[in-house]
Order: structure tokens, then C-alpha cells, then sequence
């Protein structure tokens, strides 16, 4: 498994703990359940700390701790599942989260594109997947039709610019 | 009708470009079979008993001639020279070799089509009314805003994986000929007290193995507000549509489960966040770019009698009867619509010979501004044709053996591929079709009957739409037979209904009867007047029981 955040191969710096495993050193993602659990405590370590949420488990249900959180990992069970790409927009888009939105799971580079427009900044992906693999999934169309988490201008606005800048061009 | 612009030829360039990079590695084996499958299915590509098929888009059913004889081309050049027009308004090929689907693609591409989304658990074409633009009581031509969902959908980055296929459906006129009320949303165009267009919005309708009739969530929506309104619903569903089980993933298991209701109660709550952000506005100047784009052709001023229309109606019998039964009533004096069955007695539903494409297209360049349209019930629409051109359209659609007279008519039948083609069915379909057609084929007596609608599915999944067939048929198995379960009283327009099961299936060797036994207790039942839905809705079920079972 390799860690590919804003774009660049590099090394987890996050442990994801089990819930039952002791918590090692450094910055740690732990489940939902037991961030819920054991939040004081996690909380008192003054290392990084990020939540792992399940497909099912939606951002609200930690929406007021996301200032504690510098990781939200969404969890793709397979790829044909796709909440997550609602939960990570919302993330965004509705609760103003700053921090990495990872995601995790069964997460294929046929997917790259659409999750980083969701919001995904940083994505755990398999080990066959080089940095021309993921240029290209993830830069395979240029334009988008819609608005999303991206801030990519649409295709509507650039066309909306065009025609302002031809009737500019006539009034020349 | 729409044309690309740039920005819209990038896209389909681009994604043809992906997908020869896919089959690629498909053909190299880098990729299995299971790993390629969700990438071919989010082309169109599917596997089916013999041979992959390949599934184009016809966006809102609308195409040029142009296009239309790109598809000629490709049944001839990739295919066994047909193609197989579907009740998604859409086309299929049968026997492409897959090493051939990339250039497929880039030839579609020339013509600004493609295959996208076709196939997978994403947003499908946008399926609309076959009259559009031409039709009389029309409050806006539907194929403006379809064009306008067609986009915003086209590789939406948080609805490509749904727990399901989802399919949106419009009408713009109150008599609704795009089943709008058996898709996942269906979308009727309306008109407000102070003159303001707006969307009324119907969801959860479906038919599969659990057909259900779309529930109505909103009244008006505003034109500017529209792709926040759907983006709302899809995202309720993509966050809890069930993901447990593919037969309980459809939308409208999620709005049967929670209730109308509390559907509506969570699509407004998310459209209020959504319409806050105003990223999806629709501005103004973009509808009237999209509308400009189908303003209506440049129609001459005629007098709305034709007296080489009525000339003809006279002298040829054939002629009348076609007029009869496939010409429908036009908006603008002088002009009438144009249907051509592809229903001929004892042939394929839908399908259509290169040959005949070409000539269709022929037709369509010459007689009906260069333009047509594809109809859910599997046929086609040449929209804009002068009545005093009837008389030659009809002979040019003769002598391409495209002139059978049966719109809405007994033998205008809708049926799936069925067992000699598809993998999931139980039962033939296209045989069974084919013999009601014959049995039928005599056209006095199917003008006597009236409009009549069979629709016959091979299996549960319904692509036949049997539910809402006048008279439905199911093929079914048991114990390795196959047998066929019949509903009556099904209806997919304004006032949409699901049929009844009139009793135990039948064996191969007695459905016929027992569809001319229907038929047969209709005629002496009905009164003068009464199509088939009518007398049913009427007199019920039980005198069809009675008729049917009581011999046996």
C-alpha cells in the first residue's frame, strides 16, 4: 500500500490502529468507535489524530470534533460503493473541513480522477500504481461538466467567459 | 438540435482516448476479465450470451442524418449490418469484436455521439418525448433541459457509482409519452399561475422486479434551480439507497421504505444546503444557448389542409391506413408527425438494417429538416414532415420496407432481447413476438381492435416493460420450461399503471390463444368507442379470468 497525497508519493506518517491494538507513538487514525470512546484520552496525547469512518458512518457523527482531526479516512469497501464520495464533498463543502481527506479501501486509479474532484486529497492506493499511472487516471479529462469540491471552473462558466469575451471583442 | 462545441468534443475525445488505453490492456492481459468489466461497462460494453454488445447513446432520442448513417456504417462495417433500437431510445449492436469497440468510438465521435454511460450504476441517458417540439399542448421542448441533465451528469464525480442505475425521463407536454412516471425520476415540465415554467418532480418509479409508480415530490421547481434540485435527490440516494442486496438498490426501495414523504422531507433539507452555495445556478444565458440550439426549423407558412394528402388518402388504401395509424398531429398547420414502425409483422422489435438507416436518413434529410428521433417504444419519428409530402414519404418508407401501419396498434409490440440473446433471461421473447404478429398480422382486424400494447419481457428484470404493457407478458422458468405469465391493465403514460397477473402462465404452445382469448373478450365486451385500457379499467379483471381459465 502506498500514500499518495496531493499528488506526490510519500510516506504514511499516520499509524490506523485497530481497536483493540495498543496505540503506538506518533499520529494515529482510529475508528469512529473508538475515537467516540476513548476521545478524551486520544485527545490529551497531543499527536495527530485522524478518524476512520465506514461506509454508513456519515461526517455528521464527528462534525463537531473536526478541529481535533488532521485526517478523516473514508472507507471504499469495494469500488462499486460510492457514499464516500457524497461524505468527502460534505466534508468540504458542508462542514468547512480543512484537514486531509484520505480515502481508503478498494480505491482503483479508474477512480482517481472522480475522488480528487470530490475532495479526496489523499488517497491510499496498491503498490503497482507508479506517478505515470496516477497522472494519467487522475488528469484523464481535462474539463468537467459540473461543479464539485475541486473548484475546477465548469465547462458552463468557461463558455459563459468565451462569450463574454467575444462580445467584448465586437464592442472593440 | 445541440451541437458540440469544443469543449464538449474534448470530452468524448478524451474519454475515447481512455478506453482504447483500457482495451488495450484488456487485449495485452494486463487486465482479467473481472477487471475490466467496470471499465467496460462504464462504455456501454456489455457481455451477453454470444458476443459483447455495445450500447450507443441517442441523447433524448434525437438524431441528424449525419449520425444516423454513422450508425449504418458501423452495422455494416463492425456489426452483421443491423442495429438494435431500444426502449431507452438508445441502439445496440449485437456482434462487435472488442478489439474493434475503440475505433467504434472514434467514429461515433466524428458524429458527436459516444457510449457514455450507457451501462453501470450511474446517471443514463435522459430519455424524453419523441414529439418534442412538434407536439401541440407542448409547454416547453423537453430536450432543452435533457441536454442541459445530459451534461451536468457526463462523469459526475459523486454519482458514477451509485448503489444502482438511475434513469430520468422527460415530458413537456401533459399527455405523457416518456413514461415518465415508471424512471427513477421523471420530470414533467409546467407552467405556474403567473406564466413561469418550472418542473414538477416525480420519484421512485421503476419496473423490474418491483415495479412501483413514481411518487410526486415537488410541484414546482424552478428553471435556475433544477440541477440543485437533482443533485439533492442523488445525493439522498447515493448516501442511503440499500447497498445490500442489487434488487433492493433502486431508488425506489429507498422512497418505498422511508415514504414519500420523509423522501421529500430529505431532498429539500439537502436542496436548501446545496441552493445556499449557488455553484449549481443555472444561468439564464446558458438555457438560451441550449434553447437556441433546438429553435424550432424554419416551418413555411401552409394551409393546413393538404389536397394531395386527401388525393391520396382516397386512392390508396395502403396510404390511408398508414396515415391512419402512423401520422400524428402536428403543432404547425401544413405539417404532421411521421412515425415508422419497426414492428413488421413477424420481425424483430427495433431492429433496423443498415439499408434501412440509410434510407431513413434519406427520407429525414429531404422531408423533416435533416432530423429524427428515436422512441422508447422502439420505433421512429420523423417530427416535422409537410402533409403534401405524405404520399412520397410513404413510398420512399415502402420501398425500404419500412411502411407497416401499426403505431399503437396490436402488433406494435416492445420486447427484450430475450433468451436468444441475453444471459439473464428465462424465456425467448423475439419468437413469442413474432408469432402474436403473425397470429395479428391481418390489418383490417387490428384496426378493429384498437390501440393495444404488448409488452413482453424474457425475465423478472423487465426490459419488455410487461408492468405497464395494456396486456403484459413475463417469460418465466420452471423446472427448465418455459412458461409465460400474463398482466392486463398496465398503462405508462398519464395515467400509469401497474397490470394485474390475470392468472397462472402459460405453456408455450397456449399463450397465443390465450392473447387472442383477451383479445376476443375485449371485442365483445367493449363499447363502441373503448380502446382496450378502457374497457379493462371499466369491467376488471375477472371476465378475462373467466374466458381464459374457465375451458381449462
Amino acid at each position: 500500500m502506498q500514500l499518495i497525497r496531493n499528488g506526490k508519493f510519500v510516506a504514511d506518517d499516520f499509524a490506523t490502529v485497530g481497536d483493540e491494538d495498543a496505540l503506538p507513538d506518533g499520529a494515529v487514525i482510529v475508528s469512529l468507535e473508538r475515537w467516540q470512546k476513548e476521545r478524551d484520552a486520544l485527545t490529551a496525547r497531543n499527536t495527530l489524530l485522524g478518524v476512520r469512518l465506514k461506509s454508513g458512518q456519515e461526517p455528521s457523527a464527528i462534525a463537531d470534533d473536526l478541529d481535533k482531526l488532521a485526517v478523516v479516512a473514508l472507507e471504499f469497501p469495494v469500488y462499486r460503493n460510492g457514499r464516500a464520495y457524497s461524505y468527502a464533498r460534505l466534508l468540504r463543502e458542508r462542514h468547512g473541513y480543512k484537514g486531509e481527506v484520505r480515502a481508503v479501501g478498494n480505491v482503483l486509479r479508474d477512480q482517481f480522477h472522480f475522488m480528487v474532484r470530490c475532495g479526496f486529497d489523499a488517497l491510499e492506493v496498491a503498490d503497482n500504481i507508479t506517478p505515470e499511472i496516477w497522472a494519467e487516471s487522475v488528469g484523464v479529462f481535462s474539463l468537467s461538466y459540473q461543479p464539485a469540491t475541486d473548484g475546477r471552473e465548469p465547462v458552463l462558466s468557461l463558455r459563459q467567459r468565451l462569450a463574454a469575451r467575444a462580445s467584448a471583442r465586437e464592442a472593440v | 438540435m445541440y451541437r458540440y462545441d469544443e469543449f464538449d468534443h474534448q470530452l468524448v475525445n478524451e474519454r475515447v482516448a481512455q478506453f482504447r488505453g483500457q482495451v488495450a490492456r484488456r487485449l495485452s492481459g494486463e487486465l482479467t476479465e473481472d477487471e475490466f468489466k467496470p471499465l467496460r461497462l462504464m462504455n456501454g460494453v456489455y457481455l451477453q450470451l454470444h458476443a459483447y454488445m455495445l450500447r450507443v447513446a441517442i441523447p433524448y432520442g434525437t438524431l441528424s442524418s449525419k449520425q444516423l448513417r454513422m450508425l449504418a456504417h458501423i452495422g455494416r462495417k463492425y456489426d452483421r449490418g443491423y442495429g438494435h433500437f431500444t426502449t431507452r431510445q438508445n441502439l445496440q449492436y449485437n456482434w462487435p469484436a472488442l478489439k474493434d469497440m475503440p475505433d467504434v468510438l472514434h467514429d461515433l465521435a466524428t458524429v458527436e455521439m459516444h457510449a457514455i454511460q450507457t451501462s453501470g450504476n450511474c446517471i443514463r441517458n435522459v430519455t424524453s418525448d419523441q414529439y418534442a417540439g412538434a407536439a401541440k399542448d407542448e409547454i416547453e421542448d423537453p430536450r432543452i433541459v435533457s441536454e442541459i441533465i445530459r451534461q451536468w451528469s457526463t462523469f459526475h464525480p459523486e454519482f458514477s457509482f451509485l448503489p444502482r442505475k438511475f434513469k430520468i425521463a422527460v415530458s413537456g407536454t401533459p399527455d405523457d409519452r416518456a413514461a415518465i412516471r415508471v424512471h427513477d425520476i421523471g420530470i414533467q415540465i409546467v407552467r405556474d399561475g403567473k406564466g413561469e415554467i418550472g418542473y414538477e418532480i416525480y420519484v421512485g418509479g421503476g419496473l423490474g422486479r418491483t415495479p412501483m409508480i413514481g411518487k410526486k415530490i415537488a410541484d414546482f421547481v424552478p428553471k435556475e434551480d433544477l440541477l440543485a434540485y437533482l443533485e439533492a435527490i442523488m445525493r439522498v440516494y447515493n448516501m442511503y439507497g440499500r447497498r445490500d442486496n442489487i434488487y433492493k438498490a433502486r431508488i425506489k426501495i429507498l422512497v418505498h421504505e422511508i415514504g414519500a414523504e420523509e423522501m421529500k422531507r430529505q431532498v429539500d433539507a439537502e436542496f436548501a444546503e446545496i441552493r445556499k452555495t449557488g455553484a449549481l445556478h443555472l444561468p439564464a444565458e446558458e438555457v438560451a444557448r441550449i434553447q437556441a440550439y433546438f429553435a424550432p426549423p424554419a416551418y413555411e407558412t401552409l394551409p393546413d389542409e393538404s389536397t394531395e394528402l386527401n388525393k391520396a388518402v382516397v386512392a390508396d388504401r395502403d396510404f390511408a391506413n398508414w396515415v391512419k395509424s402512423n401520422v400524428a398531429a402536428h403543432k404547425v398547420p401544413g405539417y404532421a408527425i411521421v412515425n415508422i414502425s419497426l414492428k413488421p409483422i413477424g420481425g424483430t422489435p427495433g431492429d433496423c438494417s443498415s439499408e434501412q438507416m440509410d434510407a431513413v436518413a434519406d427520407i429525414a434529410e429531404k422531408y423533416s429538416f435533416d432530423e429524427l428521433r428515436v422512441t422508447h417504444e422502439q420505433n421512429l419519428t420523423l417530427a416535422d414532415v409537410r402533409k403534401k409530402d405524405l404520399p412520397a414519404v410513404h413510398a420512399a418508407l415502402k420501398a425500404a420496407g419500412l411502411a407497416t401501419a401499426n403505431i399503437n396498434l396490436i402488433t406494435d409490440q416492445i420486447a427484450c432481447p430475450g433468451l436468444d440473446y441475453c444471459a439473464l433471461a428465462n424465456a425467448r421473447s423475439i419468437p413469442l413476438a413474432q408469432q402474436i404478429s403473425e397470429r395479428f398480422a391481418d390489418l383490417d382486424r387490428q384496426h378493429d381492435i384498437g390501440e393495444l400494447k404488448i409488452n413482453t419481457s424474457g425475465c423478472i428484470n423487465a426490459c419488455g416493460h410487461h408492468h405497464v404493457g395494456h396486456i403484459g407478458i413475463l417469460g418465466v422458468d420452471k423446472k427448465g420450461v418455459e412458461y409465460y405469465q400474463v398482466t392486463l391493465g398496465g398503462a405508462a403514460d398519464e395515467k400509469t399503471a401497474i397490470g394485474d397477473i390475470v392468472g397462472p402462465a402459460f405453456t408455450e404452445e397456449q399463450i397465443v390463444d390465450a392473447i387472442e382469448t383477451i383479445v376476443t373478450t375485449y371485442l365483445g365486451l367493449r363499447q363502441p368507442g373503448e380502446r382496450f385500457i378502457d374497457t379493462y379499467r371499466r369491467i376488471g379483471i375477472d371476465p378475462f379470468k373467466e374466458s381464459l381459465y374457465a375451458t381449462h
